[in-house]
């Protein structure tokens, strides 16, 4: 069980493609109500982290534990359904299935079973959120990029889930969608306080939303701390390197 | 032959034998595409969201067999269903019946490869997005082919397009009798080999015209689009 009020966290994980370690974490946590910004250059294993922290990957070696739960290859079907379905993930490039903005939102709940108004008004008020509520019939793949992203997000949120995961989620959107992206995680952070962890290669983003950041470099945690502290007082030459913006992106 | 009152095609004599002929390449085709359709997009299905040892040696078998030689194909049914073949005493070399079965055996691979192909590009964008929505493997299974189902589409059609222009395997196992087996593409081959060029040509326009009308019913009812 993941210490304190960690809701997730990594012991000893590791991950080698074809023999080769591209992540190696010792520990790494994120607490309830807490978005925890995972920085690194390009090739870092920030998504392999987060897809170890999805099952979508299975640890060469440590674990992930999440609630009672420990991933470390091999969970019986209904505990990695239990799992998967108190997460969400949100990835860089938006996946939507072919139907409306509201069945891509809807599709959520109705794989858990739950429909009905109930499940409806909610699936309205959070495209309302996202400011897409006016598009709630329109087909997905007439979306643009941010858009769809949004509808990722509110897709994302509508379950309420305990631990919601960001990889890259903003990186190829404008200013405005960015902000109602942040603006709508630090709303659900706020409201029902699920435990967020966000790759994102954005300096300035991690400090808009997160409260702690994580380094990664080759694979290697490099350092863990409060945000501002690690981005303006870095303790770590490598963490002041890449603040610095001296490492490749 | 008497071309009054017909449509003018050494060939054919009557528009009753050119509405026969036309009506017979459908039935045939039709039949065919739809008993490949209903073996080949399950199998197909299974093929592109299964992974098991031996799969690549499977895929590739399909597509090989793809490509299959239409009068490869009619041989070997050919072989089947004459007299002393081990099915020739159902009776049914040079009937439609026959004809059937030897473009089920020509299509069924190609609907097999196309869906296959369809689901396994599906699979890889949309099973993992399905399993984080919280879907059982079933539920993931089920959206994926959901996504699938315009190249599904795309593959009956791929399937009844190979059927409509096939002839090698028509002839060998129907024998182009008159009346009887005799269906567009081997009405388009006796002209040609009588040396009327020309109504071969008419005729592979009406062929053309009819595969376009066909083709655009199934995509209105595909898409809803006129």
């Amino acid at each position: 069980m993941p210490a304190g009020d960690e809701v997730m966290c990594a012991v000893g994980l590791k991950k080698s493609y074809d023999g080769r370690l591209v992540l190696d974490v010792e520990r790494l946590g994120v607490r309830r109500g807490e978005v925890l910004a995972v920085l690194g250059p390009s090739g870092a294993g920030k998504t392999t982290l987060l897809r170890l922290l999805a099952t979508l990957e299975e640890p060469s070696a440590g674990e992930v534990r999440f609630g009672d739960l420990v991933w470390a290859g091999r969970l019986s079907p209904a505990d990695l359904l239990h799992w998967r379905r108190r997460l969400s993930f949100v990835p860089q490039n938006p996946v939507l299935f072919t139907g409306t903005v509201r069945f891509n939102v809807e599709m959520a709940l109705a794989l858990r079973g739950r429909d009905g108004p109930a499940a409806s008004d909610e699936v309205e008020a959070l495209l309302d959120r996202v400011g897409l509520l006016p598009l709630a019939g329109a087909r997905a793949g007439s979306l643009s990029t941010g858009e769809a992203q949004r509808v990722c997000l509110a897709r994302a949120l509508v379950t309420r889930p305990d631990v919601l995961l960001f990889d890259e989620p903003t990186a190829s959107l404008d200013p405005a969608n960015v902000a109602i992206i942040e603006e709508t995680l630090r709303e659900a952070v706020r409201g029902w306080r699920p435990a967020v962890v966000i790759v994102t290669h954005n300096l300035f983003q991690a400090r808009r939303v997160a409260d702690r950041a994580a380094l990664l470099v080759a694979g290697k945690l490099v350092e863990v701390g409060e945000t501002d502290r690690l981005l303006d007082r870095p303790s770590d030459p490598r963490t002041a390197a890449f603040v610095r913006g001296e490492m490749v992106y | 032959m008497s071309r009054k009152g017909g449509p003018w095609l050494s060939a054919v004599s009557s528009w009753s034998e050119l509405g026969g002929i036309i009506l017979l390449s459908l039935a045939v085709s039709g039949t065919a595409v739809l008993l490949a359709s209903a073996v080949g997009v399950p199998l197909g299905s299974l093929l592109g969201l299964s992974r098991f040892r031996g799969r690549p040696l499977v895929v590739r078998a399909t597509y090989t067999l793809m490509g299959l030689p239409p009068t490869v194909a009619g041989l070997a049914v050919y072989m089947l269903l004459r007299a002393p073949g081990p099915l020739g005493g159902l009776g049914l070399i040079f009937t439609p019946a026959a004809m059937v079965i030897a473009q089920w055996v020509l299509v069924t691979p190609i609907i097999i490869g196309l869906v296959a192909a369809a689901v396994e590009d599906k699979d890889r964008r949309f099973r993992e997005t399905a399993v984080l929505l919280g879907a059982t493997p079933w539920q993931a299974r089920l959206l994926v082919l959901r996504e699938a189902r315009p190249a599904v589409f795309a593959a009956v059609v791929a399937g009844l397009g190979r059927a409509m222009a096939e002839v090698g395997a028509v002839m060998l196992v129907g024998g182009n009798i008159r009346w009887e087996t005799r269906v567009m593409t081997t009405a388009i081959l006796l002209e040609t080999r009588r040396g009327n060029f020309g109504d071969a040509l008419v005729l592979g326009g009406v062929l053309l015209v009819i595969g376009f009308l066909l083709n655009s019913a199934i995509h209105r009812f595909q898409t809803g689009e006129g």
